[in-house]
């Protein structure tokens, strides 16, 4: 009779929402509307293209100066930020330094994000004993305040750039594996994992496919925001003296050499402090709209 | 016959601050009498328990718009003051949630949480309040209520928990309980027994409750009359009898039927309702269940039907109730 | 299709249960006070049943009941302290049949439509990942998966590529389903699967299961707390009760003429449905105890209106009190002392 429509053709019927995007498309398409995030990635970006063509853009030799020249203030002729104590040109220097200083901020967190990462979901997969001698080893550099455990490793492996990226790595390891083994342990006691185990798939398949995906970004997240911190601790060394060797500018050397002037010059030995300070702002305000954006369940 | 002790009329609330806004109740129409259980029926997204948050004005004020008039013992309800909306609470209306585990405080006693409530609302000693608390632990047949009284809500089973909450919303008196599922979390033995003691509750102190519930035969259980709801609108009304054995909208009656109850033979398939509830944020132009009915015609897509009464009390939203009648 | 796809598994004939349970045990450690002795949840303490070919077995009980525990056991995601598997006259795991090839034959089905699928993965992945395991060429996989979309109802060339988050929770549990069914399985074990689903959707997919179960020759485990839908689905029906099965039977008789006390007040416990003669007075008092704490003797005892003193020291046993029907109450069993059973 034809006062009802049968279920058949009901399910016919064309669907209300008919769209499937990519998981990345998604995130893209969440970021793309925080316009904080936004412009701390354009920041990221700028300084990342100004460390890789520093040569062709600095005005002058970041190493040369005359001494005649010392100390010019902000608005110089010739020199837009004017000079430091050995007359050499802020601009070019500060320019040059974005190298060293995002090579110090970038590569330990690199490192340890590899490293703290793969600890930290092998012993969250795994669990029982293997988890409780990781998780516990990496409780006891946690003891120590990052700055002096960074301090402590420079030191007794001696001062130059290699050893501190070395030793910053370390500080980093304990923190990203922490944060590791911590959604690792959410994510496998997850339905779908204990699907995955049920389908009888041997552990190493599931890690790749099932834990991975779902681990990776948070990780990710939290490790780009310790890129600031690497950054802050690298200048601390610098300025220590275990880090970069002078006439490399670096900003946390820059900051430590200027500290003598900061009576007559302020302003020209707040540069290198305030590029620290953008650099390390806009890594963090990246890494928070990323871990907002890559909530799926929005 | 008495003025109603709730009233609300033409109520809309829509959630902004998503990319559009989400209409999740659209034009409720409901009265109360003063004694009278009604029970809000529906499934997740029929706005059920967004309309009963939005008779205490309990849905975050800032990223809701909520629309038409809520009466509830002669006070206007949407003109409330903030200081008269704490009196208001808990007073002359208050709640029972699903989880009680949530809407106890996990750091007092229940006797402490009662006997607070007390003093505050009626400037009473915190002793005098404790009294009370122990009254209402036998009202609401707590065993040992005395010791009980002392318990942190962790200690407490969960039917427990529930009959403890049920004690705190009744602390001061209130004229109307709301009820948001209140059973859904509890095994059956229990929920038996608390649905008893809301019917025995409401009979000895004349209270009038509104119970939300996704359940028909929980809502058989307690209601004098139900509601059911459907896409923010309330399709069907009625007393529980007439709603029972004479469902007249489509979805009630797609509801009734695809109940899998023992009086079906092995192997048989269920009547089902094809389809899946609506977008709130993208409801259709005309009758939201349309797409989803056997019997809409192309009218159905474009009018939304009005309500219409069809016999005593029994009210129905279908533009074809008159001929699905016949039928 | 179906016959062709049983028959060279089927290794004992019709009569030969499917899977046989026997002594299952699982007890798990909580933390006590700093000090204190560590308490111990007895979640299952000694189930055995039978899954018979071809059948439904429904499982009820309340929260605690050791009902979800028991699924999880019998998949094997967590490890029983005691009891043995026996799936078709073979026993599993060491010497017996290989557990990776008893998990193909065994799949299960979650409660919650979300959690259980990976929300990085398409549908099609997800549903093709358990047959590639298994050594299925991608391709071949992805096909399976096809099929099986457009089998629990799912048009493929519409759904295949989504997301989980892209799904109604009915659509998602179809996913699950077609994922449980993509490596082919005998038994498949539905710990409540339409529990979390709307009641219009839920009709929906309970058609589908037993449409399902026509088309593939399934056995079911179906767990659930709703006593309506257990009824419907299921050909038998286990009461379980703290840890324990307290009667087991043919639907209809464990529905209709309950013989444990038990059963017979969580029957009496649903709505009724009638307005005219709604319940008025409940069948038992109090919350299920604590499985931290069990009852002594007969567990149920604390609740149970026809308790004697024989009740609070003798645990009943599982015994047969007709032809498939087997109840574990003190007043079925003769010379237990209770006034009700008969004298030994």
């Amino acid at each position: 009779m034809a006062l009802a429509r049968s279920t058949a053709e009901i399910a016919a019927l064309p669907p209300v929402i008919d769209k499937s995007e990519g998981y990345w498309a998604s995130v893209w398409r969440r970021l793309r509307r925080d316009k904080v995030a936004i412009i701390a990635g354009l920041v990221v970006l700028a300084l990342i293209l100004m460390a890789i063509f520093a040569p062709y853009i600095a005005p002058a030799d970041p190493l040369s100066g005359r001494i005649t020249r010392r100390l010019r203030p902000i608005g110089t002729e010739g020199f837009p930020l004017g000079t430091d104590e050995l007359g050499r040109d802020m601009l070019s220097r500060l320019i040059h330094g974005a190298r060293m200083s995002l090579l110090m901020g970038v590569t330990p967190v690199i490192i340890a994000f590899g490293l703290g990462s793969t600890i930290g979901i092998v012993a969250g997969y795994l669990g029982g004993w293997f988890n409780t001698i990781a998780m516990r080893t990496i409780d006891i550099f946690y003891a120590f305040p990052s700055v002096l455990l960074a301090v402590a490793l420079s030191g007794a492996l001696g001062a130059g750039l290699t050893n501190a990226l070395v030793s910053l790595s370390v500080v980093f390891i304990p923190p990203i594996a922490r944060v590791a083994e911590a959604v690792t342990t959410q994510v496998r006691n997850r339905d779908y994992v204990e699907a995955a185990r049920a389908s009888g798939a041997p552990g190493f398949t599931i890690v790749r496919v099932h834990v991975l995906g779902n681990v990776l970004g948070p990780i990710f997240v939290y490790a780009t925001s310790l890129i600031s911190v690497s950054m802050i601790l690298a200048s601390g060394l610098s300025f220590l003296g275990l880090g970069v060797r002078p006439p490399e500018p670096e900003w946390g050397l820059m900051l430590n050499t200027l500290r003598t002037v900061i009576y007559s010059q302020p302003w020209v030995a707040a540069l290198p402090g305030l590029m620290i300070f953008i650099t390390s702002i806009s890594f963090n305000l990246l890494s928070d709209g990323l871990r907002s954006a890559m909530d799926v369940k929005q | 016959m008495s003025a109603p002790i709730v009233k609300v009329s033409n109520l809309t609330v829509s959630f902004l601050g998503g990319p559009s806004p989400i209409c999740a109740v659209n034009g409720v129409d409901l009265e109360l009498e003063a004694g009278e259980t009604y029970a809000l029926l529906g499934e997740s997204g029929s706005g059920k328990s967004v309309t009963l948050r939005a008779l205490m004005r309990l849905n975050p004020e800032k990223k809701t718009r909520v629309e038409g008039s809520i009466l509830v013992g002669g006070q206007d309800v949407m003109a409330l003051s903030r200081t008269e909306l704490q009196a208001f609470r808990g007073k002359t209306l208050s709640m029972v949630f699903q989880e009680p585990a949530l809407a106890l405080d996990p750091v007092y006693t229940l006797g402490q949480q009662i006997a607070e409530a007390v003093a505050i609302h009626e400037g009473v000693s915190q002793a005098e309040g404790r009294k009370r608390a122990l009254e209402l632990f036998e009202r609401v047949r707590i065993p040992s209520p005395e010791r009980r009284l002392d318990a942190y809500p962790h200690e407490m089973s969960g039917g427990m928990r529930q009959r403890a909450m049920i004690a705190l919303a009744l602390a001061c008196k209130p004229q109307v309980l709301l009820a948001d599922e209140p059973t859904t979390a509890l095994d059956a033995t229990v929920q038996i027994q608390i649905l008893l003691l809301l019917r025995e509750l409401q009979r000895e102190l004349g209270l009038a409750i509104i119970f939300v519930t996704h359940d028909i035969g929980v809502a058989v259980e307690v209601a004098d009359r139900v509601a059911v709801m459907y896409a923010g609108r309330i399709v069907e009304t009625g007393s529980v009898r007439d709603l029972i054995r004479n469902p007249s909208h489509p979805y009630t009656i797609g509801l009734l039927r695809s109940r899998a109850d023992g009086a079906l033979q092995k192997g048989a398939r269920l009547e089902t309702i094809p389809g899946s509830p609506p977008d709130l944020a993208n409801l259709p132009p005309g009758c939201p269940f349309a797409p989803r009915c056997r019997f809409a015609i192309d009218a159905c897509q474009t009018t939304t039907p009005e309500p219409v009464t069809i016999r005593d009390g029994q009210i129905v939203r279908c533009l074809r109730v008159g001929e699905l009648e016949a039928v | 299709m179906s016959s062709a796809l049983i028959s060279p598994l089927d290794r004992g004939g019709p009569a030969q249960p499917l899977l046989t349970v026997r002594g299952l045990v699982k007890h798990f450690a909580v933390k006590g006070s700093v000090f204190g002795a560590k308490a111990v949840v007895r979640a299952v303490d000694g189930v055995d049943f039978e899954i018979l070919k071809g059948e439904t077995l429904g499982v009820v009980g309340e929260s605690g009941c050791g009902k979800s525990t028991t699924a999880r056991l019998l998949m094997h995601l967590i490890a029983p302290d005691a009891g043995t598997l026996i799936f078709d006259g073979e026993p599993v795991g060491t010497g017996g049949l290989a557990m990776r090839e008893f998990r193909r034959q065994v799949q299960m089905v979650f409660q919650d439509s979300y959690a259980s699928l990976n929300p990085r993965l398409t549908v099609e992945a997800s549903i093709a990942f358990g047959p590639q395991v298994h050594g299925i060429a991608t391709r071949a996989a992805i096909d399976r998966a096809h099929g099986l979309l457009d089998r629990v109802g799912l048009d493929p060339s519409r759904f295949a590529s989504r997301y989980p988050h892209e799904l109604s929770g009915g659509q998602r549990q179809r996913v699950n389903i077609a994922r449980a069914l993509a490596l082919q399985p005998r038994l498949l074990i539905l710990d409540e699967a339409v529990s979390a689903l709307d009641k219009s959707v839920e009709a929906q997919v309970l058609n589908l299961l037993l449409d399902l179960k026509e088309e593939f020759g399934l056995t079911y485990l179906f767990i659930s707390h709703d006593l309506n839908v257990v009824r419907f689905m299921s050909d038998r029906v286990a009461v379980m009760y703290l840890g324990k099965v307290a009667e087991i039977g043919p639907s209809e008789t464990v529905f209709d003429k309950a013989a444990h006390p038990y059963s017979a007040a969580l029957t009496r416990s649903m709505p009724s449905m009638d307005p005219d003669n709604r319940t008025e007075e409940a069948p038992i008092a109090g919350d299920p105890p604590n499985p931290i704490n069990p009852p002594s003797g007969c567990r149920f005892h604390t609740r149970c209106t026809f308790a004697e003193a024989p009740c609070s020291a003798t645990p009943p046993t599982l015994a047969a009190v007709g032809i498939g029907h087997k109840v574990s109450c003190l007043m079925h069993e003769p010379g237990s002392g209770h006034s009700k059973a008969a004298a030994s």
